[in-house]
Parts: structure tokens; C-alpha cells; sequence
């Protein structure tokens, strides 16, 4: 989705990905021959939107460092090696190429690191330092209809976190036939979007997004994501993009 | 007529009852089995930190879990409600899938003063090199799966006892070795859940593979085979 594009910090360069490329090729041709390559990787790491001690101390430097620096890096590189392969694949965007290489349930090798890099940038943007308390307006009016209450909402989020077995993530996701919010829980690196669910917020349930900081308490992890780190800013734009696709309410029809 | 069966209902209701206290009373509960060795005694291949909140936390959770699953399915099967009882079916697989893959996990690895590491002697290193050609062929499949494995699961090295050889294969989450064929006995399995290796190896999933071998327990996998395969 673009509208995650919104709160990215532009002022971080971004390390051009092209460039590293052709650097490589240099380094490995001594003989003065320069083959031209003919796919060009494009993916770029972005970074989060705050330093990585930013959401100190629910979630520390050391675990951003880990997870963001070396873990997310690597699904990007992963997938940029893997695409330099592909001629099909070239062109696409991070959404579309989630939804064609999970092939109907049947994964293309690719899926994996592009659904993980999807993710995890969602994710990042998901949280924010000074996080946590309550949404407002429009999106706590529209939790409060799908799910009674804020309340309701957040022991749904939670519960459904904790139950979750193995790898995975949990979601609060638009659904768009439904035309309604909702809590999913997905496995390894499943995305909503490939049933065209619209996600609003994700939380990292492996256990590597919580290891370092909280050892086995899942329970503290979750709890401290809903009371210090989740975005309700960054779900009040998506579900506001969301509105553009998905007619959440009923047309104000003016009676004169 | 529909009152004999009424009354007959009654005390068969009552007779349950009854032997439910007594059913109950004899419900298997399970409990985290000891290690047969220090936390801190598989360094530096595994450190006793993940050894401690492995068996501490981690196995005892399944194990909790497992018996609260089992409760309620007693319970649910008493009362004769079978929606909750297949509901019940993968709390209990997962947790049992816990409790017997990290039972076995803990015999598979051992000090390396205890033999810990040593190469397979005896018939199952016979086997190893005629389905595999090499101990190093084996280790080196082994972990290319364990790497590869998206996600929770096992490794597993296994023997099919209908066709009387050595498998290799992989398992999700806590599905027991079985779940992959009723034939399929457990030799050796190894965690590659990221709690098994995370505070250590962090992401780098391949460098606790290839340590692992270190500390492996072939004398247990050694006997389980000669056991079997009888």
C-alpha cells in the first residue's frame, strides 16, 4: 500500500541498490571485460521511522539492531538476489509480488522473502515511540462497531497473539467483503493482503522479534506493544486510505 | 417405555458420575522430566542460558498445557460434547508434539564428557554410511533441511521400520515425527524453533547446526535403532 510510504523519514538516505550492484560486478571482473547485467535488484531497506533506540525500553536497541539490521536486511538482499534471476518478476510492486508469488497457497521460492520484507516494514511503521494509550475518532468509532468496545478489542488482539502456534503474525485487518474490522492471526509469513484483506496494524509473533528483550514472556511482549508501542496514528492513515477502497459507512444522504 | 429409559438414563448418569471421580483420579498428568546433566554443560555449543529457559520455561509450558488439554478433553468427552472435543485436537498436538519431541531432545544431546559428540559406532553408524555414504553426508543434509525449514520446527533423522531405513525429515511447529508417516521412529531430532538457539546464534540459524553435532548423543539414537530394528 502506499499510503505506508507516508511516514517514512526521506531525510535518511536511502542506499541505492543499483549502485551496490554494478559495484559488485566491477570487483569481480579484473580483466578489464565489463558485462552489462540485464535485471537491476531494487528493493531498498527502508528504515524505521525513529532511531533504533527509539523505543527504548519496551523494545531495545540491541533487538532493532538484530531484527532490523541484520534479519529484515537479509529478506531484502535475499529477494534482490532472487529477482536479479527472474525476468517475469521484474517490475512488479512489493504488493503485487506478494500476491503472485504466494501462487494461490502454493508459495514461489520468492514469497518468503518478499512477504517477510512486506512485514517487517509494516511493522516498523506499526509502532512509534511514546506509542500505546487509545485510537481516536473515526477509528475507535469504527473498532467500538466491529468489536463492542476498545476493551473487546484489544483481549481479541491479545488472545489472539498468545494462541497463536508456531511463527507467525497477528493482524487487525479491514476486511473488504465483509466491509468490517477484524483480528487474524497468520502463520510464518502470510499477509493478509493476499485475500485481499487491507492490513491496518501487525504485530511479529515469531519468537526473535521478542527473544532478546523478553526470553519466553509473550505475554509481557504483547502487553507492552498494545500499552507502549502500537501507531494508532499510523492505523488512523491506512484505514483512511482503506476508506478509499472499502465503504465502511452508509452514505450521508442530505433530507432537505 | 419412555420412562424406563428415562429412569435408566438417570442411573447411568449417576453410575458415570461415579466413575468419572474415579476416571479422573487416574488421568495421566505429566511432569517435566530431569535433565541427566548440568544447564551449563553443553558449552559452548548450546549455552546453559537457552538450556534453562528451554527445559524451565519452554518444556514445562507444553507440558502444563498438554495436561489442561487433556482435562478438558476428558471432561468434554464426559459430557459428550464433541465439537469442543475436536476443537481440543491441535491444543493437543501441539503441546503433546512439545512434550515428546523436547523428551526425546534432551536424550539426544549429551555432555561432551559423556560421549557427547562422538562419532556412531555399532550398527546404526553401519547404517548411517549405507544410506547416506558418510556421517558427514548425513550431517551435511541434515542441517541444509534445518536451515531451510521456514519457520518452527524439527530436523529429524528417523528410521522407517516398514522399509528399514534411514529418513530424514521435517516437521512444522510440534508435530511428532509420526505425523509424517506411522511407520517413522525418532533417532534424533533438533529443535530449530528460534528459542533452541536465538540468544547464542541469533538469525544465524546454520552456525548452531553445524555446532550442534558437538554435543549429539549417539550412544541414545545408537540404542534406540538396534532396539527397533530387532
Amino acid at each position: 500500500m502506499a499510503c505506508h510510504l507516508l511516514l517514512t523519514d526521506f531525510t535518511l538516505p536511502l542506499k541505492s541498490p543499483k549502485l551496490s550492484h554494478s559495484r559488485q560486478q566491477r570487483k569481480g571482473r579484473s580483466n578489464g571485460s565489463r558485462k552489462v547485467s540485464t535485471t537491476v535488484a531494487y528493493y531498498g531497506l527502508k528504515t524505521p521511522p525513529y532511531n533504533l533506540d527509539g523505543l527504548e525500553p519496551y523494545m531495545s536497541k540491541r533487538a532493532l539492531e538484530v531484527h532490523w539490521g541484520v534479519r529484515h536486511r537479509g529478506f531484502v538482499e535475499d529477494l534482490n538476489r532472487q529477482l536479479r534471476k527472474s525476468d517475469i518478476l521484474y517490475g512488479y510492486t512489493m504488493d503485487e509480488l506478494v500476491k503472485t508469488t504466494f501462487n494461490n497457497g502454493n508459495p514461489l521460492p520468492e514469497f518468503n522473502n518478499v512477504a517477510e520484507a512486506w512485514n517487517h516494514d509494516f511493522f516498523w511503521e506499526s509502532m512509534q515511540p511514546g506509542g500505546g494509550d487509545m485510537p481516536k475518532l473515526g477509528l475507535l468509532g469504527q473498532i467500538e462497531k466491529d468489536f463492542g468496545s476498545f476493551t473487546n478489542f484489544r483481549e481479541k488482539f491479545v488472545e489472539t497473539a498468545l494462541s497463536l502456534f508456531g511463527s507467525g503474525w497477528v493482524w487487525l485487518v479491514l476486511k473488504r467483503q465483509d466491509k468490517r474490522l477484524a483480528v487474524v492471526k497468520t502463520s510464518n509469513s502470510i499477509n493478509p493482503i493476499v485475500w485481499e484483506g487491507i492490513p491496518i496494524l501487525n504485530l511479529d509473533m515469531w519468537e526473535h522479534a521478542y527473544y532478546l528483550d523478553y526470553k519466553n514472556d509473550k505475554a509481557k511482549y504483547v502487553s507492552m506493544f498494545m500499552n507502549h508501542l502500537v501507531s494508532w496514528n499510523a492505523a488512523t492513515v491506512r484505514l483512511a486510505c482503506a476508506e478509499a477502497f472499502v465503504n465502511l459507512g452508509e452514505p450521508k444522504i442530505l433530507i432537505a | 417405555m419412555a420412562l424406563r429409559s428415562l429412569a435408566t438414563r438417570k442411573t447411568l448418569t449417576l453410575g458415570l458420575n461415579s466413575t468419572r471421580l474415579t476416571q479422573s483420579r487416574a488421568l495421566q498428568t505429566f511432569s517435566l522430566p530431569d535433565l541427566p546433566y548440568d544447564y551449563g554443560a553443553l558449552e559452548p555449543a548450546i549455552s546453559g542460558e537457552i538450556m534453562q529457559l528451554h527445559h524451565q520455561k519452554h518444556h514445562q509450558t507444553y507440558i502444563t498445557n498438554y495436561n489442561k488439554a487433556l482435562e478438558q478433553l476428558h471432561e468434554a468427552i464426559q459430557k459428550g460434547d464433541f465439537s469442543t472435543v475436536a476443537k481440543l485436537q491441535s491444543a493437543i498436538k501441539f503441546n503433546g508434539g512439545g512434550h515428546i519431541n523436547h523428551s526425546i531432545f534432551w536424550q539426544n544431546i549429551a555432555p561432551i564428557r559423556e560421549e557427547g559428540g562422538e562419532p556412531p559406532k555399532g550398527s546404526l553408524g553401519w547404517a548411517i554410511d549405507t544410506n547416506f555414504g558418510s556421517l558427514e553426508s548425513l550431517i551435511q543434509k541434515i542441517n541444509a533441511e534445518g536451515a531451510a525449514l521456514q519457520g518452527s520446527g524439527w530436523v529429524w533423522l528417523g528410521l522407517d521400520k516398514e522399509l528399514k531405513k534411514l529418513v530424514i525429515e521435517t516437521t512444522a511447529n510440534q508435530d511428532p515425527l509420526v505425523t509424517k508417516g506411522a511407520h517413522l521412529v525418532p533417532l534424533l531430532g533438533i529443535d530449530v524453533w528460534e528459542h533452541a538457539y536465538y540468544l547464542q546464534y541469533k538469525n544465524v540459524r546454520p552456525d548452531y547446526l553445524k555446532n550442534i553435532w558437538k554435543v549429539i548423543n549417539w550412544k541414545y539414537a545408537n540404542g534406540v535403532y538396534e532396539k527397533e530394528s530387532a
